[in-house]
């Protein structure tokens, strides 16, 4: 039985954390900075674009194993497609 | 090109209060966004409104937390078989030229008629729609639980039936979630509508879920997983439209984001525990309640067209703050619904798991 439980992802969740709590301290410092460029427009476009992508990486995978390791998960009933 | 001072001045001063505000609101619109596919844009656009955000601003801000929470409520949900990407990304091409179009109208209300003008076609449209969608939906999951079928598979309307039973050559193409082939000649139309919708009140969903279901005849899990594929598609594009003249605050757009996160997890979850029924539930009750919210702002926008006699200051700040309270309402009565659901799910789910081992120690002893 507890063989058969999954082992919690705590470094993951650390790590993850770590690099997303790093980007919106570096979003909220640098943040007249980071106005000036992204109100340019133009090709200045990609700049939020390729923000929200990365934080949507770092931190949608952060929050995933804050779930997990707080034992909340998908029924057992379902399973994940590989 | 656009003026980048003029732009940049459009973006407010954030304090610690407006950080957990934009937090709380977006987990909330999350958790209720990765259950049922969309909502929580209703709340959040005037929400940011509310702190003093330019309207244009906190549509692109909106819309640039919108993607990136879609694609990953979109991949949690296909870890669990939800997804039909085929049907998302054909839906969400043609839902892209609907988000156009529907912009373009919005342009030439708001020229020829001004704000007011605008604001009453957003709330006709909204009354309209969801009176009819909305009240569809709940009373459709009303009638599965008085019928107590919500155990059985969802069955596919009459509509859905004869939707995919009409060949037309060269427009075939198979879709998982519906298992049949059927004519992108029917998904164009629906995605468009859906991509109207999204531009006019901001949550195309509330098309696209109930046509995935009832006119194409999807599960409303897959339905509700799908839509956030199309949210992907037309949150990119929308995105890199406004991002192009300026007008995306990406600060308040990732500050939802931190939260939504965690609420898009947790709703996807939440679908795994939950009859399908669940889903019409949750959308048809959010659908109906928001409907009030936006019926009694229109009193406010036809008296400022001179359409009725005018009413007072007063009045009017009561019925927007009344509108407001009732659309932040609607968001968490639903968002409850989602977590007691999936409480009740697990709680399910551990009392079977529990009765064969007392069953077990009951034996030996």
């Amino acid at each position: 039985m507890a063989a058969e439980q999954k082992k919690k992802p705590y470094l993951q969740t650390v790590l993850f954390g770590v690099v997303s709590i790093a980007l919106y301290v570096l979003l909220l410092s640098k943040q007249d900075l980071i106005n000036e460029n992204v109100a340019k427009g133009g090709f200045y476009a990609l700049l939020p674009i390729a923000m929200a992508f990365a934080f949507s990486f770092f931190h949608g995978n952060f929050t995933g194993c804050f779930w997990t390791s707080c034992g909340i998960e998908a029924s057992k009933k379902t399973k994940e497609v590989k | 090109m656009h003026d980048a001072v003029a732009a940049a001045a459009n973006f407010i001063h954030l304090d610690a209060a407006n950080i957990v505000y934009l937090f709380l609101v977006g987990f909330v619109g999350g958790l209720v966004s990765g259950f049922i596919g969309s909502g929580g844009a209703f709340v959040l656009t005037p929400g940011m409104m509310s702190l003093g955000v330019p309207g244009l601003v906190a549509v692109a801000s909106n819309m640039c937390h919108k993607f990136p929470k879609a694609l990953v409520g979109a991949l949690k949900r296909a870890k669990y078989g939800q997804v039909d990407v085929k049907l998302g990304l054909v839906l969400g091409v043609s839902a892209e030229a609907g988000v156009l179009y529907g912009a373009t109208i919005q342009e030439r209300i708001k020229a020829a008629y001004g704000a007011a003008g605008s604001n009453l076609y957003v709330s006709v449209a909204f009354v309209i729609i969801l009176g009819v969608v909305g009240s569809f939906v709940l009373l459709d999951a009303i009638k599965t639980k008085r019928a107590g079928t919500q155990n059985e598979a969802e069955k596919i309307t009459k509509i859905a039936r004869w939707v995919q039973s009409v060949n037309i050559p060269g427009t075939m193409v198979h879709f998982k979630s519906l298992d049949a082939r059927i004519s992108v000649l029917f998904t164009i139309p629906l995605g468009f509508a859906t991509g109207m919708l999204a531009a006019t009140i901001a949550v195309g969903g509330f098309i696209g879920v109930p046509s995935m279901i009832y006119v194409l005849g999807a599960p409303s899990i897959m339905a509700s997983a799908t839509e956030l594929v199309i949210a992907f598609v037309m949150g990119l594009g929308g995105s890199l439209k406004y991002a192009m003249h300026g007008m995306v605050d990406i600060r308040l757009a990732m500050i939802i984001l931190a939260g939504s996160l965690f609420g898009i997890q947790l709703g996807a979850i939440g679908t795994t525990y939950v009859k399908p029924y669940m889903i019409k539930i949750v959308m048809g009750t959010i659908m109906v309640i928001v409907l009030f919210s936006r019926a009694l702002m229109i009193p406010v926008y036809m008296s400022e067209l001179k359409l009725m006699a005018p009413i007072g200051a007063g009045t009017a700040k009561m019925l927007s703050s009344t509108s407001f309270a009732i659309m932040i309402f609607a968001l968490a009565l639903g968002a409850f619904i989602v977590l007691k659901a999936m409480w009740e799910g697990r709680q399910a789910e551990r009392m079977q798991v529990a009765q064969p081992v007392s069953a077990a120690v009951a034996g030996k002893i």
